[in-house]
């Protein structure tokens, strides 16, 4: 057993922080967000690198690579809260790539790889980002069915969600089935917003870290107090706890039939990690005292960014309950 | 990143599963005293088949067992509802720090007593003011010839009244700085001037002890790792603590969890969605807890040190047995609070979880000075 990435994995996740922490900064997210734009020279450097492709099959002109691969740019997007329509476009290709037909993969999957085109996906009844500029939207109906609607026959109402760093919108519309129902392809999905709220509850925890080691009251640094500290390690708990859960769901998808499938480690990344980061960054905001409530802060974007990615694709209630059922019926299996 | 167990990860386990099968040590008796000894025949035929702590050398009687090898272990011991061997402490505890610090006379004489559990060992270091704190121990060990001379009181000292032997940290300098004046000693516990006291807990067991010593006589030979070094060896035994038995435990939460939702099921309960909700919170956590603790595998084995993820492991473990049971006496109703029944005893048990190997404020501290690098909190100063 190795719960490590590869040396290759590594070098991945090295020089996306790397990229990041000089293209991404704070300075650059808060731009995008109060201009409401995206920062476009980010996402071209993205596509040059061929980032949006990273899991798509080679066939279809991806890298070939697999789900940890892109977990761990997920994870490293959200670290740097980039601004960029990178988990809309990954997601709709998972998706697809996973659950689409020999056409719909054929027809999409290329376009989706090389960052020609962005993608999105989510719920009929829920927020959609990045559904305007999309060329292909996967849609969850309200019946549980997974439609793929082409950007001409979706209609798109764009909305203000609270995490201005990205754009969202209601989507309607009825398109066709995407493949074979495509539930697989959504835990493909899931595993991706998973691993982004993983990366913004680590950056959250680092942020807090140095401002309470930093800000002094009655003559001590105020992570010296237990009741911040305690905290602070509650914070770290959670992370992790999210990490575990996230890498396994990742690993899960890419083992196949070799792993545990995917269905249960799916939920369980995304209700620890909806749970466990948004708590993380609302904990980031208390320990920053009043400071954390300003505009003039950035740990709010953190604490808005895990907001919405915790209702992306079902937020932890939805997820608790599938798993119990999946579990409960697994138990039963075991009984008869 | 592969999470599947390697070949001989898999055979080892496989071996396991098929002698825990055809060794089944029967239903434990009624009554502690019983209770133990079943437990120790039971330590004794895993001994007998080297099974008894695979993590110890092949020279020792172990398996030599790769960490990841001894947490297979442990999970295939709970998996299987095998009890813990009675020696718990004298295995995880008293035989690497001896193996450790220990002169060859040291490892000849004690650890294959241990090992067959012929000897039973318990742990003399909490004080009654001195938990938490264990470098402001107050024992004494004064020098009289060649032995020292113990005088004082230890606290929740486990099996301290099957123990033969027990491993005591006392002040032998009380001149020296507090982490500097200790010294850890292996003290027979058959000897006059030593005096066990059942400390009988919440649940109506007697887990643990107190201990009253005066005058008792430790020769010089029984001092482990030098006058004045029982700090870092008494830290020795401490790192030790929780290797290993993380496992047991997890796959204990584990099967209570899956116990509450097969019982759940058979009420008609998983419809529910508040009892739902709670249980997928719970498999949540417990999964957390069991992938946690993989990951650590990893990076000891990788990195040789432990990570983040172990310092985190008992008291996610603490934190989510107790939400448990106290969810299982909310859904079970009153038939979970009567005396003597499973989850009636889980649920005051549960309540040393927190406590027990380490206080979850304790445990937050170290995280936050030792794995986050918080400023400690300056001593108050009246």
């Amino acid at each position: 057993m190795n719960f490590d990435f590869s040396e290759d994995q590594h070098e991945i996740k090295r020089t996306a922080r790397d990229l990041l922490g000089q293209r991404s900064t704070l300075a650059k997210v808060r731009e995008a967000a109060e201009g409401k734009s995206y920062d476009d020279a980010l996402w071209k450097e993205l596509v040059e690198l061929g980032w949006p492709g990273i899991a798509v099959s080679e066939e279809h002109g991806g890298q070939g690579l697999g789900a940890v691969e892109l977990a761990i740019l997920c994870e490293e997007l959200g670290y740097a809260l980039a601004a960029s329509p990178f988990l809309a476009t990954v997601m709709a290709a998972e998706a697809i790539g996973a659950a689409g037909t020999a056409e719909q993969q054929a027809r999409w999957l290329p376009g989706l790889a090389s960052g020609e085109i962005t993608g999105a996906l989510g719920g009929a009844s829920q927020l959609v980002n990045d559904a305007d500029a999309a060329a292909v939207i996967v849609l969850v109906g309200d019946d549980g069915v997974v439609r793929l609607l082409p950007r001409e026959q979706a209609d798109v109402t764009v909305v203000d969600s609270i995490d201005p760093t990205r754009r969202a919108a209601r989507v309607a519309g009825e398109g066709e089935t995407l493949g074979n129902g495509g539930h697989d392809g959504l835990d493909r999905a899931t595993v991706a917003v998973s691993a982004e709220l993983v990366g913004v509850g680590q950056r959250a925890l680092e942020m807090t870290l140095a401002y309470v080691k930093d800000r002094r009251q009655f003559d001590t640094p105020v992570g010296a107090y237990q009741a911040v500290s305690h905290k602070c390690a509650q914070m770290l708990k959670d992370t992790e706890g999210a990490r575990s859960a996230t890498y396994y769901a990742a690993w899960a998808a890419d083992a196949g039939d070799d792993g545990p499938g995917l269905a249960e480690p799916a939920s369980l990344a995304k209700s620890a990690a909806s749970d466990g980061i948004r708590d993380v960054t609302a904990n980031a905001i208390q320990a920053h005292g009043g400071i954390g409530f300003t505009w003039e802060a950035d740990v709010h974007w953190f604490y808005k960014r895990a907001q919405v990615d915790a209702a992306l694709l079902g937020g932890s209630g939805l997820h608790r309950r599938r798993l119990i059922a999946l579990v409960g019926a697994r138990l039963a299996g075991t009984a008869a | 990143m592969d999470l599947t167990f390697s070949d001989a990860e898999a055979q080892f386990r496989d071996e396991l599963r098929a002698w825990f099968e055809s060794n089944d040590p029967g239903e434990m008796p009624e009554g502690d005293d019983a209770g133990y000894a079943w437990r120790r025949d039971w330590q004794k035929r895993l001994a007998a088949d080297r099974y008894a702590a695979v993590h110890w050398p092949e020279q020792y009687g172990g398996r030599g067992a790769t960490i990841t090898q001894s947490a297979i272990f442990f999970e295939e011991l709970g998996r299987a509802r095998r009890p813990l061997p009675a020696n718990v402490l004298g295995i995880l505890l008293a035989g690497p720090t001896i193996m450790t610090f220990g002169t060859d006379e040291q490892k000849d004489r004690y650890l294959a007593p241990i090992l067959t559990g012929d000897e039973i060992w318990c742990q003399g270091f909490s004080e009654p003011d001195a938990g938490s704190d264990l470098a402001s121990l107050k024992t004494k060990a004064v020098k009289d010839g060649d032995e020292w001379v113990i005088t004082g009181q230890k606290v929740w000292t486990s099996g301290a009244q099957y123990s033969k032997w027990c491993m005591l940290v006392a002040r032998t300098d009380f001149d020296a700085p507090k982490h500097k004046g200790l010294t850890y000693f292996l003290m027979d516990m058959e000897q006059p001037g030593v005096q066990v006291r059942p400390l009988v807990q919440i649940t109506g067991e007697p887990e643990f002890n107190e201990l009253f010593i005066e005058g008792a006589r430790i020769p010089d030979e029984n001092v482990l790792g030098g006058v004045g070094n029982g700090w870092r060896v008494a830290l020795t035994t401490l790192m030790n603590e929780r290797s290993g038995l993380a496992f047991f435990l997890q796959v204990r939460l584990r099967q209570l969890l899956d116990e509450l939702i097969e019982e759940a099921a058979a009420r008609g309960l998983l419809d529910d969605p508040i009892v739902a909700d709670r249980l997928g919170y719970l498999h949540t956590k417990a999964e957390i807890l069991r992938l946690t603790a993989y990951r650590g595998l990893t990076t000891i084995e990788k990195y040789g040190t432990p990570g983040p993820e172990g310092s985190l492991t008992k008291w996610m473990w603490s934190e989510t047995n107790q939400e448990l049971v106290q969810f299982a006496a909310d859904l079970l109703g009153p038939e979970a609070l009567i005396s003597g029944e499973k989850w009636a005893y889980e649920l005051l048990r549960a309540r040393g979880n927190t406590i027990e190997g380490g206080t979850t404020e304790i445990l937050k501290n170290i995280v936050a000075e030792r794995v986050l690098g918080l400023p400690r909190l300056k001593a108050v100063t009246a």
